[in-house]
């Protein structure tokens, strides 16, 4: 695919090391969903990928590369919070992990969500306090999820990709 | 774009010219559906042994211990282009017991597989598999079960299981999708696992080889994709037949017969441009029930079922939509497809129903990889879809690709 080559190779390089660097530090809370920014090194040990950071406004958008190809990014908003996550990747990541606390709030919806038919569709969760969306197909899923309430002002869900 | 990717497109472009399929607007023409060949397989789409399902097409797989005639012949297995290899659930599978896949260090080896809401988890077993004059040999395949091995959190990762036909809507998932292996490398794609004597099992690299497999890779004949066949629906219908035929331009009955192909990419996706947007990451599905698609411009004609309705997850409009959307392959190929989204409440009322040509939904809001558009089993009806595999020679184009 086009987005194997060569720069982001070395991009790859770059930031591993930095990645090196900012494992060492701090003991990682676990969780990253309404975490603070330390749980994003848990994510980040936890795909055994690698991260780069972005700053966009009013956060800071860390993406962590895993060794399986799945792309993480989480929003961490200037109050040091993680309020959203986006993914996508050949598999669904570990939800666990990147909901943290969220996870059995999105777990009992799942399991709520069956309806009249059997249904194979997207995953849309539209909670107060949660909203979760994953689709694709195997090979090639995505999702994103983020807690309304902690959005920075200016900030919507179209931002969260 | 590159130069070396504008002189593609050119050259495709060129191509096309020669070719009458290639291009082609929107059909009307009616699809004939394969009624014989020792390569041809029935379909139907009912509701399935569960009696639950809507848009769904089963087939009938025959399983033996492998080199034996012990065989037992299942029905109700999910007819899914958009996953690979086969699944069934071990209650399904009654009288033949076969044999478990061990690691190298003679442990067990378990899968799990995470699908849209529900994953499936069990042991990998050998079966010779047979649907219609075809076979295969000693293929791994995977047995659904909650208690041969428990599942592991990674697994279930949030998601209820779809181990049991209640949970499925199925006796089993025949992938046939565009993949060879549902993983295709040997780390395992964290799909397989290694079960020890106490019970617990983890993750597990896994030779190509010994994967879960589509069938249809490993029969000796017509092993390069298959044709789903689906006449057109006019609204909804209780029961649909059809066939499955294996093979592309391997036999007398299933060549291109003037299809556009339409190449993917490594990802098994192309673009579909649907109201002046692109969405990448496209796909033709038959496991998919509905047309899956994000509709933010003509919102509130567009409107989501109630999500204490029994149609949760679909459309619902006030009044059925006349839609339309322009699929375009890698390939360059391009051609616009009709067709309509009416209310899912509307026509689940309609109990005998389980064939609904105007089932849709919404899809994801997502960047990086974005709203996509799913083109589910209604699509199927009054095409036949061809899905070749990677890694094969089809005629009409470079493997993996669709074709209707």
């Amino acid at each position: 695919m086009a987005k194997q080559d060569g720069s982001s190779i070395q991009l790859k390089m770059l930031v591993m090391a930095a990645a090196l660097v900012t494992v060492a530090t701090a003991a990682p809370a676990w969780g990253s969903l309404g975490g603070d920014a330390a749980s994003v090194q848990a994510d980040q040990i936890q795909l055994q990928g690698t991260r780069t950071l972005k700053a966009a406004g009013s956060y800071t958008v860390h993406e962590i590369q895993a060794a399986n190809g799945t792309v993480v990014r989480e929003y961490v908003s200037a109050a040091g919070k993680v309020f959203a996550i986006a993914w996508h990747g050949p598999w669904i990541p570990d939800m666990r992990q990147l909901l943290g606390s969220y996870f059995d709030q999105y777990a009992q919806a799942n399991q709520a969500q069956r309806g009249a038919r059997m249904r194979r569709a997207p995953i849309l969760i539209n909670q107060p306090g949660l909203v979760v969306q994953v689709g694709g197909h195997p090979r090639a899923f995505a999702g994103t999820a983020y807690v309304p309430e902690m959005l920075p002002s200016g900030v919507s869900a179209e931002n969260i990709q | 774009m590159t130069a070396f990717r504008k002189l593609l497109i050119a050259v495709t472009g060129l191509a096309c010219s020669f070719s009458l399929g290639c291009g082609g607007g929107s059909s009307s023409k009616t699809n004939v559906i394969t009624q014989s060949g020792s390569n041809v397989a029935p379909i139907v789409v009912n509701a399935g042994p569960a009696n639950s399902y809507a848009n769904g097409a089963f087939a009938s797989v025959t399983v033996c211990v492998p080199g034996t005639s012990t065989c037992q012949t299942i029905d109700g297995v999910l007819v899914d282009t958009g996953s690979s290899g086969l699944r069934i659930v071990s209650s399904a599978l009654t009288t033949v017991a076969l044999p478990q896949q061990k690691a190298s260090d003679g442990n067990p080896v378990a899968e799990c597989l995470q699908f849209l809401g529900s994953y499936t988890w069990g042991p990998v077993q050998t079966a010779d598999v047979q649907i219609a004059g075809e076979k295969a040999s000693a293929m791994p395949i995977q047995v659904l079960s909650d208690t041969d091995f428990t599942a592991p959190n990674a697994c279930s990762n949030g998601l209820p299981s779809a181990n049991t036909v209640a949970n499925l809507g199925a006796n089993g998932i025949l992938g046939i999708g565009n993949a060879a292996q549902d993983c295709g490398d040997s780390s395992g794609c964290g799909l397989y696992y290694e079960c020890a004597s106490t019970g617990s099992c983890t993750t597990t690299g896994e030779a190509v080889a010994q994967q879960v497999v589509n069938p249809v890779a490993l029969f000796t004949t017509d092993n390069n994709g298959v044709i789903v066949e689906l006449p057109a629906v006019s609204g909804s219908e209780a029961t649909v037949n059809g066939s499955l035929v294996f093979g592309i331009g391997t036999q007398s009955n299933n060549g291109l017969s003037g299809a556009t192909v339409y190449t993917i990419d490594p990802t098994f996706s192309f673009n579909v441009e649907y109201n002046g947007t692109t969405y990448g990451g496209s796909f033709i599905d038959s496991g998919s029930n509905g047309y899956f698609f994000l509709d933010s411009s003509i919102v509130p004609a567009l409107l989501d079922c109630s999500s204490t309705s029994g149609a949760s997850g679909f459309y619902c409009p006030t009044s059925t939509q006349n839609l339309s959307a322009t699929n375009k392959g890698i390939n360059g190929a391009s051609g616009t497809v009709n067709f309509s989204i009416a209310n899912a409440e509307t026509l689940f009322n309609n109990l005998n129903a389980t064939a609904f040509s105007q089932l849709g939904g919404p899809s994801i809001i997502s960047g990086s990889g974005p709203a996509y558009f799913d083109w589910g089993l209604p699509f199927f009806y009054g095409h036949n879809v061809y899905v070749s595999i990677e890694g094969t020679t089809a005629p009409g184009g470079t493997t993996p690709y669709w074709a209707y």
